[in-house]
């Protein structure tokens, strides 16, 4: 049959058979099983009103059911099981054997260097937006064109930056971007400033900032240490501060990198094979595309802000800077922590990105894409399931998290 | 704020410049794209797509016609005369010429070299040259010519055309794309319907458990699809449904619904709680009051949940791979189809960038229309 008639009767049956079926069904409730008529009436009422929310529910629920829920323990059954030998229990033998695998480090090394770079750089750079973009005239303009690409497949953005890291050799005109910027520096100050000026900058504000948000989560142990008091939630502190003092030392390491590095000027670049830099190039992409989602959450929380406290903060002389850091961020928290978690699970399922710009090679694997690797050209079910069950593992503080906030919401 | 005393930045033209270089940064590499897949094939290789905004100058290498069969005696003299454009293709407006690839620009346009003997060779602006000398000097192989002309931007539809009505069914997107439609569309429609109805009854129904199922419902929100990939595909082979549309529509219905039963619950709750209670006074039953009241009422949030799941459907390619597309490929769909062109064409990017351009163009459209609606349901999505 024609696809697009399959369809079309697909709508209609879809479509009619719910109307149908939650139709139907209350008239059932109503005048066979319940009826609201004879001695029983008001019980009858009540009965099929006791009912009524089951039914509207059923699909949904068998659905969910069906297509998530149960999913999720299936896997982890497959994946203490071996398809080769009939699905038998075979306990954590996939794990272990996932475990010898430099690739599945590999991948967990990127996933985690994805989910501290894409969520903070699309944060900062949808705060940085969303602050611009609401003080200018043109601001909604912008504002779409930068939100634009939330709006482009995954593989679509993977084609245009293809195109932007795109190679010739060196006596031909280079068509992507990046080369032709490249080749612009020629070791001069002009490179001076763009390749180490700038990157000891970024750098440095990245380690000052770090340093800062681990100074915020380690500060109330050192204070209930004077007051006597408890600390709650002492060991994330501790983790978030080591973590940082690690981020911190990295940054710093990497700024003797910058001036010690031998630039190779004039000779075009495969970008996307040169390990542990190309997992970043890779990275820009989600970025490019989560930024938009940001800023407009973002600008958003920033409008809803009191303009009284903004007011009071001007009477008292502070600076744009002062304002922006002090009075409006520390207001919006609450937005930016929803953010970035919602960015970091986008990061925790990406694959498409990968998958079609190198498909893991060149040291660029991250999970999801290890996982349809093992799932489906290997065929190793029971692998792929462990794989998919650490994505789970990484993802479950983050769903328990939103449980938990959904609940306290709604009391 | 600017009203304020004293708020009235000084920074006001750094702002703008900051925002331009932020929106210029940021739809840079899409304009690209665009712009390369208006370009042939060898405009792409020759040069990066921002030159060909500008009027290029190119010099190229041509050859006058073949003196045997064209030259024509004149005075005397043999003379072959012609358009180098005309005869090599292209256009512009010649600035300077040579015959020597030593000297390529020796010659103003409408200057005659003197190439010896009295055989000479001359082009003017528009391209015309004539070229005259004696028996045995007008013969053998036309003279070489090197041309430097600048060229004003030029653009063709044509990979459009070819990407759409290729024969090779590796390059044809017609097919992908309509594949596309009929995986969307049901995708997008059947969702809304079975969780418009749940949300209603989580919304404004009564019942114990309540709680529970809405928190279930945020957790499954953030489930990652990759775990049911195995599970699912073993049930739809196991039941006969195996890989096909039905088996993706049903996975996008599923994986759909946390989303919609969140966003639409959260609007429904914000209804105004009078106007249902009046229809129940006045006698309507819930299945009424949803027909007839609540649908209706929702109709923002309705419109941003089917943005949300159109775009998602059109874009993905996991679940298409996994649950449509089997071996004989008849099935793909735009973003798988894109995926085996980068590697089969990794460097044709006239079919690449089209490819892509078509498979990005929906959604953009759509996104234009609808922003406010999308921004309307990312507001309302995003768990609080």
């Amino acid at each position: 049959m024609n696809p697009a008639l399959l369809g079309l009767i697909t709508i209609v049956a879809g479509v009619g058979g719910c109307i149908g079926y939650f139709y139907f069904s209350n008239q059932i409730l109503d005048k066979v099983i319940f009826p609201a008529t004879g001695p029983d009436a008001g019980r009858n009422i009540n009965r099929a009103n006791m009912v009524r929310p089951w039914l509207f529910l059923f699909p949904a629920m068998f659905a969910l059911g069906l297509y998530l829920a149960y999913p999720v323990f299936e896997t982890l059954r497959l994946s203490l099981t071996d398809r080769d030998q009939g699905g038998a229990f075979v306990g954590l033998a996939n794990y272990q054997q996932m475990a010898a695998e430099p690739k599945f480090w590999e991948a967990l090394r990127n996933n985690l260097l994805w989910l501290i770079v894409v969520p903070a750089a699309s944060t900062a750079f949808g705060l940085l937006a969303a602050q611009l973009t609401d003080r200018i005239k043109w601001g909604s303009i912008a504002k779409s064109l930068i939100f634009m690409p939330m709006a482009i497949s995954f593989v679509g953005a993977g084609v245009i930056f293809k195109l932007v890291y795109e190679t010739r050799p060196a006596d031909q005109n280079q068509i992507g971007i990046l080369n032709a910027v490249w080749l612009q520096f020629d070791g001069g100050f002009g490179s001076f400033l763009m390749l180490q000026a700038l990157p000891t900058l970024i750098l440095l504000s990245f380690a000052g900032i770090v340093a800062y948000v681990g100074w915020i989560f380690v500060r109330p142990i050192a204070e209930s240490r004077q007051n006597g008091g408890g600390a709650g939630f002492v060991p994330l502190r501790l983790f978030v501060g080591v973590a940082a003092l690690y981020l911190v030392y990295l940054s710093l390491t990497s700024l003797i990198g910058v001036f010690t590095f031998d630039y190779p000027y004039g000779e075009p670049q495969t970008w996307l094979t040169i390990p542990f830099w190309n997992s970043f190039l890779l990275m820009v992409v989600l970025i490019w595309i989560q930024t938009g989602f940001a800023m407009v959450i973002l600008s958003a929380a920033l409008r809803g802000i009191p303009e009284e406290t903004v007011e009071a903060a001007i009477v008292d002389g502070a600076n744009p800077f002062q304002i922006f850091f002090k009075i409006k961020v520390p207001q919006i928290m609450g937005t930016i922590v929803v953010v970035w978690t919602t960015i970091t699970i986008t990061v925790l399922k990406v694959f498409d990105i990968v998958f079609a710009m190198t498909n893991g090679q060149w040291e660029t694997q991250v999970l999801a894409n290890y996982m349809f690797d093992k799932l489906f050209r290997a065929n190793d079910w029971g692998v792929g399931s462990a794989a998919a069950i650490v994505i789970m593992i990484m993802v479950s503080p983050i769903l328990i998290w939103n449980v938990y906030n959904a609940r306290k919401e709604m009391k | 704020m600017d009203n304020i005393a004293g708020s009235k930045s000084s920074l006001g033209w750094v702002v703008n410049i900051s925002v331009v270089l932020l929106v210029a940064l940021w739809v840079f590499p899409t304009f690209g794209l665009l712009v390369s897949s208006f370009r042939t094939a060898d405009q792409i290789t020759g040069s990066g797509w921002w030159a060909s905004l500008f009027p290029s100058e190119q010099t190229e290498r041509f050859r006058a016609n073949d003196p045997d069969e064209n030259r024509i005696e004149r005075d005397g003299l043999f003379v072959v005369e012609g358009n180098i454009f005309e005869e090599n293709g292209g256009s512009g407006d010649i600035q300077s010429w040579g015959t020597s690839s030593r000297a390529v620009d020796a010659y103003k346009p409408g200057d005659v070299a003197d190439l010896g003997d009295g055989e000479t060779f001359s082009v003017d602006a528009a391209g015309n040259y004539v070229w005259s000398g004696n028996d045995e000097q007008i013969s053998g192989r036309g003279q070489r010519a090197f041309v430097t002309a600048v060229s004003p931007p030029e653009f063709t539809t044509e990979n459009y055309v070819n990407i759409m009505t290729s024969g090779d069914s590796n390059d044809n997107m017609a097919k992908a794309f309509f594949n596309t439609l009929t995986v969307t569309i049901p995708a997008t429609i059947i969702p809304i319907v079975v969780a418009a109805f749940a949300a209603y009854a989580l919304a404004w129904m009564d019942f114990p458990g309540r709680a529970i199922l809405i928190a279930c419902v945020v957790g499954l929100l953030v489930v990652p699809l990759q775990l049911a990939l195995i599970p699912l595909l073993k049930l739809h082979v196991g039941v006969g449904i195996g890989k096909g549309y039905l088996g993706v529509w049903l996975a996008h219905t599923g994986f759909g619904l946390p989303l919609a039963i969140y966003l639409l619950r959260n609007y429904m709750v914000g209804l105004p709680r009078d106007i249902i209670e009046n229809a129940k006074v006045d006698g309507a039953t819930d299945f009424q009051i949803f027909t007839k009241i609540i649908l209706p009422l929702s109709f923002p949030a309705l419109a941003s949940f089917a943005i949300f799941q159109f775009l998602w459907t059109w874009n993905d390619l996991l679940v298409a791979k996994v649950f449509l597309i089997d071996s004989t490929g008849q099935t793909t769909v735009m973003t798988d189809q894109i995926v085996n062109l980068l590697g089969t064409r990794g460097g044709n990017w006239e079919i690449l960038a089209t490819a892509a351009f078509v498979s990005i163009a929906v959604p953009l459209c759509v996104f234009f229309a609808m922003q406010k609606y999308l921004v309307r349901g990312l507001l309302a999505g995003s768990v609080k």
